[in-house]
């Protein structure tokens, strides 16, 4: 009451320094900051000191001493005499990998299973449903041990196989397929990939332009499709197909030991990796559903009605008039699922897939610098987040309303 | 004015609870809470394992029972923090438990590099390979292109991956966090080998559906002393581990068991009566009372009588006395004398 007096008396000029709201208010900023500062001033001093007192060594010299084991997977070079530097470096490619298609897989399994729930098809409309229910409600952990321990004894043992078109075969010790070679003159190939995207992209911005002024519409999902399926391929001709595929070498004669697949021959998904991509994929997918379908029934009936009343099927209406819309409300929860599959990721440990914990872990036992290998983990998934939450960001701005 | 003031005292009561480390002793601290907290594994038969009921048995159990024996008289004043291998040295260094006995590899850099004392050897281990017998593999020198499991963080992922090198052998690893997931994953056939210490092959050999499906390979690729484990820095505490082991060793080779201790009180043996503490000051010297041996035969035995009940050739897991037995019976057990 009082404040309100002197405001509506306009007489601040006499009012004492400490009654100010604006001084105050800095005062307690400051003070905030400093009180942080200095707690975390003394934590950072408490700990190096308690690590001297206790003849710890601490430093990142560590990084460079010779690794010693092994890691199954790795999109890398590497070896036992590579540094551990270099293992916590296959570790961190190893949880993009599975980053990157967990994320791929879910999306797309998430966008047809929310579609699914609102399909006027009762069945599928359920199976949707039970779906979301069923893998949103059993923790993720436990899913990633069904598949790696239940589902990996369903497949035939080491010295047998599951074959489709005698190119794919699965067994326990994973799914293995050709492998392609590359030999000289393949990285044209590359280079026509690359081109063939930025025809894609030049192309569509002229049919957009072209079609916002004279309404002709232009074929612009088979022109890319052409363009970036056709040009390499014609290039893979011309340069004189620069490339082999290497086939799995499957033994059946000989000792009982090295019959099964010979290591290192064609390409192998191992089993770990299956099993955790397939997990965090599944699991995120009934999160993407459920955000999917709320973001589709967002958008007011009144839009699909409209779209109707102007002629326009049920097809495109779903992907030019309500989907757009629809995208503005998926994004932000769909960008918390994308961050989630990430970090969950870190759950490979549990089953033997090499990824930033699992071998950041190793490192740590075998040299004991557990303040520093925690160091990396957390920046390490803390820039991977980042990175997600800004790209997520550019494309939410580039999908919001824009106001004319 | 108070508004100002609480934050300020807030902040320098904090300052003051984060720069007052704990200094006391580790056995001061132990006395105060009454009892010892021992690191063990999370299940290792015959070694550190919990029963039905909860109760932990093993030869590292006994270890630490045989300690708070020392310490308080008492073979239960312990409590047990199951741990992975993966945490075990952090959980020591933080002081989460106070000695870790959990059969764990005494090597230079983990003696020089983590701030940590190994106190000695209670069972010499080393490592083994367990296949199945149908692969019809006799040596581990014919396991070329084989698939290995194992645990991580462990000596034995870098022996494995020394010793297919040098034998120029390839191989792949599959290296998980817990052991039971390194058995039910051999089991289920991911894997050709399981390895790790020979001991443990024979523990987790249990576990399998079929055991007698499986046989270890004679070849042991490494020596894997294991022991108790305590903080660098504390000699007082040390003494206590290093010297309640070798009171365990001494006592077999002088006949002394937790069934005559009380007779052997009156022995003229002046060795026997310096360890009893009928004798001399020894007990003091570590800091404890002098009757700290007794407690110790008394309460949990001799290094015999704990290596029988828990993994000797009467326990599942048959293991004979090898190389842990005393060097007078041409093992390589040789504790210092107590004068």
């Amino acid at each position: 009451m009082s404040v309100m007096e002197q405001d509506s008396a306009g007489a601040p000029a006499r009012a004492s320094l400490m009654n100010d709201p604006k001084v105050r208010g800095y005062f307690y900023q400051v003070l905030l900051v400093v009180l942080l500062l200095t707690f975390g001033y003394i934590i950072v001093t408490n700990t190096v000191a308690n690590l001297e007192r206790q003849n710890i060594a601490s430093g990142w010299g560590f990084l460079g001493n010779t690794a010693g084991f092994g890691i199954i997977q790795s999109l890398a070079s590497y070896s036992e005499t590579s540094s551990y530097g270099q293992a916590i470096f296959v570790g961190f490619l190893n949880t993009l990998l599975v980053a990157v298609v967990g994320i791929f897989c879910a999306t797309i399994v998430g966008f047809v299973v929310g579609i699914a729930r609102l399909s006027n098809n009762w069945v599928i409309s359920r199976l949707a449903y039970c779906y979301v229910e069923l893998i949103r409600n059993v923790p993720l952990l436990l899913q990633i041990f069904f598949w790696y321990f239940a589902v990996l004894r369903a497949v035939p043992g080491k010295r047998e196989k599951w074959s489709l078109f005698d190119t794919f075969h699965l067994n326990i010790a994973g799914l293995r397929g050709p492998k392609p070679i590359w030999e000289p003159g393949a990285e044209f190939i590359g280079y026509a990939l690359i081109i063939a995207i930025i025809a894609t992209v030049a192309v569509s911005r002229w049919a957009r332009k072209r079609q916002e002024e004279t309404g002709q519409q232009f074929p612009m999902f088979w022109t890319a499709v052409g363009l970036i399926v056709g040009l390499p391929v014609i290039t893979y001709f011309i340069t004189g197909m620069p490339m082999q595929l290497e086939h799995p070498n499957f033994v059946e004669t000989g000792p009982r030991l090295r019959q099964g697949f010979e290591l290192g021959v064609g390409m192998n998904l191992i089993p770990e990796f299956l099993a955790l991509t397939a997990a965090l994929a599944i699991y995120t997918a009934a999160f993407i559903a459920e955000i999917v379908r709320a973001g589709i029934q967002a958008v007011s009936h009144g839009q699909t009605e409209a779209a109707h009343a102007l002629g326009i099927r049920q097809g495109p209406t779903l992907r030019l008039v309500i989907i757009p819309q629809a995208m503005r409300v998926i994004i932000p929860p769909l960008t918390s699922q994308y961050l989630n599959l990430t970090k969950n990721s870190s759950l490979a440990v549990a089953i033997a897939f090499p990824d930033l914990v699992s071998v950041g872990g190793t490192v740590l036992n075998q040299t004991g610098q557990a303040i520093e290998i925690i160091g990396i983990w957390m920046a390490v998934y803390l820039s991977l987040s980042l990175l997600t939450s800004a790209f997520m960001n550019w494309y939410n701005q580039r999908m919001a309303l824009v106001e004319r | 004015m108070s508004k100002k003031i609480l934050p300020l005292v807030l902040g320098a009561a904090m300052g003051v609870a984060a720069s007052t480390a704990a200094s006391a002793t580790t056995l001061e601290d132990v006395k105060a809470k009454g009892f010892i907290q021992c690191g063990v594994s999370q299940g290792l038969p015959g070694f550190s394992n919990p029963d039905a009921q909860g109760n932990w048995t093993g030869l590292d159990v006994d270890l630490c029972r045989a300690m708070a024996a020392a310490v308080f008289g008492d073979a239960s004043a312990v409590k047990f923090t199951p741990l992975s291998a993966k945490e075990r040295f952090t959980a020591l260094q933080s002081g989460e438990v106070d000695v870790l006995s959990r059969n764990t590899t005494w090597t230079m850099s983990r003696d020089t590099q983590l701030g940590l004392n190994f106190a000695g050897v209670n069972y010499y281990d080393g490592q083994g390979f367990m296949v199945r017998k149908d692969l019809g593999v006799t040596s581990a020198l014919e396991l070329s292109g084989a698939s290995v499991c194992t645990n991580t963080g462990t000596t034995t992922e870098l022996n494995v991956a020394d010793y297919f090198r040098a034998n120029n052998m390839p191989y792949e690893i599959v290296a998980f966090e817990k052991a039971d997931e390194v058995v039910a994953a051999y089991d289920a056939g991911r894997c050709d080998v399981y390895t790790t210490d020979a001991s443990g092959l024979y523990a987790q050999r249990l576990k399998l559906t079929n055991p007698g499906d499986h046989m270890v390979l004679p070849e042991i690729i490494s020596k894997e002393p294991l022991g108790p484990v305590v903080r660098q820095g504390d000699d007082e505490w040390f003494n206590i581990a290093k010297w309640t082991l070798n009171a365990m060793i001494n006592a077999e080779e002088l006949g002394v068991t937790s069934e005559n201790v009380d007779e052997m009180k009156s022995s003229d043996n002046p060795s026997i009566k310096r360890m009893l503490g009928v004798e001399g000051a020894f007990g003091e010297s570590i800091g404890l009372s002098n009757d700290w041996a007794y407690n110790v035969l008394k309460n949990v035995g001799n290094y015999e009588e704990t290596f029988n009940a828990n993994v000797g050739p009467d326990t599942p897991l048959g293991i004979s006395r090898g190389v842990n037995a005393l060097w007078s019976n041409g093992g390589f057990l040789y504790a210092p004398p107590i004068r």
